[in-house]
């Protein structure tokens, strides 16, 4: 019964995500020797399928609708699973985004199948068996899982996987769809303030200096700020600054932004497993902390006991002259 | 008068877990556990619900049998009745066979106005169960809700998203998983909590609501865990200290010049 599903399909309605699961899908399709297929929704949007041909996607899957002009969870979600009952994936890559992860969990219901969502690794084992790691347990632990159905319904998180390096305009084709029945939405948006998103986003920031508890005032960021100058990153916040003080609305950790700079500057962060597990993966991490015991000094590559207020400033300074002089 | 039921899960304490460091194993027998940290934010909205509506607060959770001391803390809250769903032969479920369970226990229970559900729990963090509930039970889904009102037969919700806040609106009966920022749960009372020990507990097996075993458990999973390891972190932790802040930083400033991570 297994056997009758192949290829495999991919689709986010974030536009950087889909390359990146194009990314890892076709390293994938050329491992489990199949076919890659991206999925694009919506209305007008032709172009945008014509555009990811060649990503790595010997076809681009459209459905085309003006009721997917604007994401609405029902008619993206019957569209989607009509496409899988009908071209039958051994694997399904959706985007973590919350959109994406809602999707997920509703189409494997639909399907009766497994969903594993926040993928940090795909993997296939010397039996054929495609393997998916996560985090669980607040980051104190990776789970590896095998799927029992098919299709394998995965969802992969944001800046984890490399985009796709094929070129756009590559060898492959559009294939529309048309004979599709979308159903009606079953809540009413009525609603929409869009979230100003800063121009460069944490997850693409080189270098990340990060700022914790430790920071007595929200004024007192202007330190880490300039130390960002100097090295070309950006400031991020723990979830507390952003949740019990309200200085800010996003944060480094599990529960909101992952990030794995080269460089990762932490200060005043006590480092909670749920912020450690979205920082896991930076290349460096530099711990700056009054308290030698807090649990961030366990996981830095570079530990300086000390205050905060101090050191920020001096290495400045430091960086500066040495940057400025070479 | 409204009849909200929510799904609480019986979550291992993540803050207090623990490995062995040469194993990587986790040392799951004593965890101490807890309501997951989202259920409790959807307890705290029914029961806000309730006290000003009027109406009826029910759980379901579907955990072994030693999950009814973490229910006395719902019920100490201001829950009516709990509903734990309890067999052997639901150990190792997937969300797949843990949502067919907690649908038939649903579906037994009664109808409702509104189920909350956390919008992920804190130990697996799969934020699949209110979803895939919503679909058995055939109702309305509106996720990562941080505010809800409620307007005769209307529900209406801000969802936040990564680029935008939404506010939508459905009519009863909904599913609603909700956020950490809708409230602040509530510390219950000594009065409250002695009082919990009268409310009732209501304890089903597979069998009081006719579930094979070949639907639940291992049989009846989609997933199955090959492993579950601690993460490897090899850090280099090098101390830096110079006789000043200045000399530390000059140190420090040195060495990421050195491992190539900052300068052009």
């Amino acid at each position: 019964m297994l056997s009758e599903h192949s290829g495999i399909l991919a689709y986010s309605e974030n536009k950087d995500l889909i390359l990146e699961l194009l990314g890892k899908g076709s390293e994938l399709a050329s491992k489990m020797d199949t076919e890659l297929a991206a999925v694009v929704l919506g209305h007008d949007v032709k172009d945008q399928a014509k555009e990811l041909v060649g990503y790595g996607a010997q076809k681009v899957i459209l459905v085309d609708n003006p009721q997917l002009k604007e994401f609405r969870v029902e008619p993206y979600l019957s569209a989607l699973t009509q496409l899988i009952q009908k071209r039958k994936p051994e694997l399904f890559l959706i985007g973590s985004t919350k959109r994406g992860k809602e999707l997920a969990a509703r189409l494997a219901a639909r399907l009766n199948v497994g969903c594993v969502p926040d993928c940090l690794e795909l993997k296939i084992d010397d039996q054929g068996r495609l393997l998916v790691e996560r985090i669980v347990y607040g980051g104190n632990a990776v789970v590896t899982q095998v799927f029992r159905t098919k299709p394998q319904i995965v969802t992969l998180p944001r800046r984890r996987f490399e985009k796709s390096e094929c070129k756009a305009g590559g060898p492959g084709e559009v294939v529309e769809v048309s004979d599709v029945q979308l159903e009606p939405p079953k809540a009413e948006v009525v609603e929409i303030k869009p979230i100003e998103i800063a121009e460069t986003k944490i997850e693409e920031a080189r270098v990340v200096i990060g700022g914790g508890r430790g920071l007595d005032k929200k004024e007192d960021f202007k330190i880490l700020d300039e130390l960002a100058q100097v090295l070309g990153g950006q400031v991020g916040y723990t979830r507390p600054l952003a949740e019990d003080r309200k200085w800010f609305t996003e944060w480094i950790g599990l529960s909101g932004h992952t990030i794995k700079p080269e460089l990762y500057i932490v200060c005043g962060v006590s480092g909670v497993i749920q912020h450690v597990a979205g920082i896991r993966d930076s290349k460096i991490i530099v711990a700056i902390n009054k308290d030698p015991e807090a649990p961030i000094m366990e996981m830095a590559d570079y530990i300086v006991v000390g205050d905060l207020y101090e050191i920020i400033p001096a290495l400045s300074d430091a960086l500066r002259k040495l940057l400025g002089s070479t | 008068m409204v009849r909200i039921l929510i799904c609480v899960k019986q979550a291992i304490d993540v803050s207090q877990l623990k490995a062995d460091s040469a194993t990587r194993h986790l040392i799951l027998a004593d965890a101490p556990k807890k309501i997951s940290d989202f259920d409790k934010n959807a307890l705290e909205e029914a029961i806000h619900i309730k006290e000003k509506l009027g109406g009826e607060v029910l759980t379901a959770t579907v955990c072994p049998e030693d999950a009814k001391t973490t229910l006395r803390e719902a019920l100490a809250m201001g829950v009516d009745k709990s509903y734990l769903i309890s067999d052997p032969i639901f150990e190792n479920s997937d969300t797949l066979a843990t949502s067919y369970v907690l649908a038939e226990a649903i579906k037994k229970i009664g109808d409702f106005d509104l189920i909350l559900c956390g919008e992920a729990s804190i130990d697996s963090f799969s934020a699949q169960i209110g979803p895939r509930l919503a679909e058995r039970l055939g109702i309305p889904l509106i996720t990562y809700a941080r505010k809800l009102s409620l307007e005769g037969e209307t529900v209406a919700a801000e969802r936040g998203l990564e680029d935008c806040s939404e506010t939508v609106k459905a009519k009863m009966p909904v599913l609603i998983t909700v956020t950490k920022e809708i409230n602040e749960p509530r510390t219950p009372s000594y009065m409250a909590i002695m009082k919990a020990f009268k409310k009732e507990i209501v304890v089903w097996k597979a069998a009081d609501l006719g579930i094979p075993s070949e639907k639940v458990g291992e049989a009846g999973s989609a997933v199955q865990v090959l492993d579950v390891l601690a993460p490897k972190m090899e850090r280099k932790k090098i101390v830096i200290k110079g006789e000043t802040a200045k000399e530390t930083a000059e140190k420090l400033a040195k060495a990421l010049i050195q491992e190539g991570v900052v300068g052009r």
